[in-house]
């Protein structure tokens, strides 16, 4: 067994580090990652060992970043760029939306563009601005993207090797206040589907649906539930584009309720994808409209407010009871 | 050695920076605008072979030949796909016209294993990379948004977002030093995308990484019905300095100059010398595209004056002045070019629809769920037609 209890932060870093003792061709590219080892640390001690020319410090210029990391792809090359935090992606936009996303296609498949951008994004850390945002359906939206985002050491482990090792752009959201939470990794198992949504807890009146930092939330409004009585099913998306479907069918068939919870604004976001696909696939097992738990239509607020704008078990529990009274 | 041009131009630019504005405001009515600095010239408008202690260039009768010939195919081709615009077979058309001389003289400066990073006015240098020329049509007919393998003659797919490119051929020649090859990378654009902050971090990431990489800077004067002195308050070429490369500025419309000048900097980018800036000065004779009018923005007497610096017209000249070309040998290029016309002609024509299902394919490579199922649901759909086409053939048959 080579299992390890780590940190996700230590299991992106140890997950990096095996990419790039596997192909020689992955780099790591970014402000700050080489001797610093990223702002949060997730690529420490990876330049001291692979050297400046794998671990690349770049220029404090995102799109550049972006674009080059292009460039570097269709040279044969699989750059995996840190974007330092989610709010400054946005210099990065033009080059990850116009050019990132529809390459292989304009080329008729005859270029392949396998190229990882790390975001650490999401609140919870008491940030300043542009340090806590979750802009994922900005991205999930646009064709020729994956985006994904892990909630537990395992898959940060697992997800990010396949993203690397995906011929296609892949947005990797890393739920930053998540970092240090511990957990299992073995990395010795077989991974399921990057895709593939996970059933993290079993239940029969409800089922919750999130992803990335959310779903410990959900978890712990799950287990808070169970003490009132109520069996709460818990679905990790684990991505956002494609969205395993499916698997939140399944639950949803069982249950007969949904409630999907992200950090993101309501309106427009993920979970607008999931109520109306699922209302459509599900239609006659609903006992109740699919309902959403997220941010507001409103820009992420100070620090001292994100506990309010933020999901928090109430209002996770608030939304449950709310479905569960149909 | 000065252009015509340039010096009419140097009256109304006024040179920038900090320290000459400073010394300005002491004594604002001295300081004469600074003399335009020279172009590289290796062949006057009048056709006359000139020397330039930098830039020697030595050609065989038949690669001089072969120059003119480029240029009278990409104009005539050109020519050919704003016809084609006009009856109605491309949704848009981006002219060359008058940039033949910078775009032949600059590609053939290339090796094969150079790889270029085009903007989507590139029809002369892909010509030179052998890219089949109605390859370049099907996006401008509107049957695909790209359509060729970038890798066939290392010719990257047009780019339309301005600047987009610069950095990808930063990243491409970043790549290339790693490799440890000694190939060369050149990014086209306009002296619009100078402006743009692509274009600025292509500049520094290719000077702090040393990255084999050519800028070539086509300055044709306009980005649509801007100047460029909407873009730049120093001359494009003078930026480089900035970044820590060399700059310099050619004259656009002499394809020998811009053939010497690229070919020093591909070399020396090929040599682990880092990146270097080309601005070739030049003219957009004809529209930004098709849907332009550029009879708003700019006056006739401009464009006249630019006709007399004609890129073609001043080869011809020098070889006919010099017998290196015939009348046989000019026209069996007039006649060739007029049968490739009417072969790219009857290819675009020919181009048909794209299948329905197309809007599918390549989305992603590692496939997709959700294009998966949409293809599917769509493909149910065209199909209910050819049902009911069929039920209803069949009905007849009874």
């Amino acid at each position: 067994m080579a299992t390890t209890k780590m940190p996700i932060a230590k299991a992106l870093n140890t997950s990096l580090r095996k990419a790039m003792e596997d192909d020689p061709k992955v780099l790591i590219m970014g402000e700050d990652v080489g001797k610093l080892g990223g702002v949060f640390r997730i690529t420490d001690g990876l330049q001291k060992d692979f050297g400046e020319d794998r671990v690349i410090d770049t220029p404090l210029a995102e799109s550049g970043i972006v674009g080059t990391a292009i460039g570097l792809a269709l040279r044969g090359y699989r750059p995996v760029v840190e974007i330092q935090f989610d709010g400054f992606v946005f210099p990065a936009y033009d080059q990850i939306v116009t050019q990132l996303a529809k390459m292989h296609a304009r080329a008729l498949g005859k270029v392949k563009l396998p190229v990882v951008v790390r975001i650490p994004y999401a609140g919870g850390i008491g940030a300043v601005e542009h340090h806590s945002e979750s802009p994922e359906a900005l991205f999930a939206h646009v064709a020729g993207l994956k985006c994904v985002s892990p909630s537990n050491a395992s898959d940060a482990y697992w997800m990010m090797q396949q993203a690397i090792e995906s011929d296609d752009p892949v947005i990797f959201f890393e739920p930053k206040r998540r970092y240090w939470d511990k957990g299992d990794v073995d990395t010795e198992a077989i991974p399921g589907p990057l895709h593939a949504a996970r059933v993290a807890q079993q239940g029969t009146d409800l089922t919750l649906a999130a992803y990335g930092p959310m779903v410990k939330t959900c978890l712990e409004a799950a287990q808070a539930a169970a003490e009132e009585g109520k069996s709460l099913e818990v679905v990790d998306m684990r991505s956002m584009s494609p969205v395993d479907f499916d698997t939140i069918q399944q639950s949803v068939e069982k249950t007969g309720r949904l409630v999907v919870v992200h950090e993101a604004p309501v309106f427009l976001g993920t979970g607008s994808e999931v109520a109306a696909r699922i209302t459509e696939r599900c239609f006659y097992h609903l006992e109740a409209p699919v309902l959403r738990v997220g941010g507001f239509h409103a820009p992420y607020p100070p620090a001292r407010l994100e506990d309010e704008y933020l999901p928090n078990l109430d209002r996770v529990l608030d939304a449950v009871d709310r479905a569960l009274a149909y | 050695m000065t252009v015509e041009g340039t010096a009419a131009r140097s009256k109304t630019r006024r040179s920038g920076g900090t320290a000459k504005r400073a010394s300005a405001a002491k004594k604002k009515t001295a300081a004469p605008a600074k003399a335009e600095p020279q172009l590289v010239q290796l062949l006057t408008p009048e056709g006359e072979r000139v020397e330039h202690p930098d830039y020697a260039i030595d050609l065989t009768p038949e690669e001089l030949r072969g120059l003119y010939r480029d240029m009278v195919l990409t104009r005539r081709f050109d020519a050919e796909a704003t016809a084609l615009q006009r009856q109605g077979e491309l949704g848009l058309w981006a002219s060359l016209l008058g940039q033949e001389a910078a775009q032949i003289g600059s590609a053939r400066a290339l090796h094969d294993d150079d790889y270029v990073f085009p903007t989507y006015r590139e029809h002369g240098v892909a010509w030179c990379r052998g890219v089949p020329p109605e390859n370049l049509l099907g996006m401008f007919r509107g049957v695909n948004n790209g359509g060729w393998d970038p890798n066939s003659n290392n010719f990257h797919l047009y780019t339309i977002v301005i600047g987009s490119q610069a950095l990808h051929a930063t990243g491409y020649a970043m790549g290339v030093a790693k490799d440890g090859a000694d190939s060369a990378v050149i990014a086209y654009f306009g002296d619009g995308a100078s402006s743009q902050g692509d274009v600025a971090e292509a500049f520094t990431f290719s000077a702090v990484y040393n990255a084999p990489v050519v800028f070539f800077c086509q300055n044709n004067q306009w980005a649509i019905s801007e100047p460029t002195e909407r873009q730049s308050r120093v001359p494009i070429y003078q930026r480089a300095a900035g970044f820590g490369f060399p700059g310099v500025r050619v004259d656009g419309n002499d394809v020998l100059a811009c053939l010497a000048v690229t070919k020093a900097a591909v070399e020396r980018a090929r040599s682990g010398e880092g990146p270097m800036l080309v601005e070739a000065f030049t003219y957009r004779m004809g529209a930004h595209t098709t849907s332009d009018d550029p009879t708003k923005y700019r006056r006739d007497e401009e464009r006249e004056a630019w006709e007399a610096k004609d890129p073609i017209l001043r080869l011809r000249t020098y070889l006919e002045k010099e017998k290196l070309a015939d009348a046989k040998f000019l026209e069996s290029i007039d006649e060739e070019s007029d049968t490739m016309a009417k072969r790219v002609r009857e290819a675009v024509r020919a181009m048909p629809d794209p299948d329905p299902m197309a809007m599918f394919e390549h989305t992603y490579a590692d496939g997709h769920a959700l294009v998966d199922e949409e293809r599917e649901q769509f493909a149910q759909y065209l199909a209910s037609f050819a049902d009911e086409n069929e039920s209803a053939a069949a009905g007849e048959g009874n």
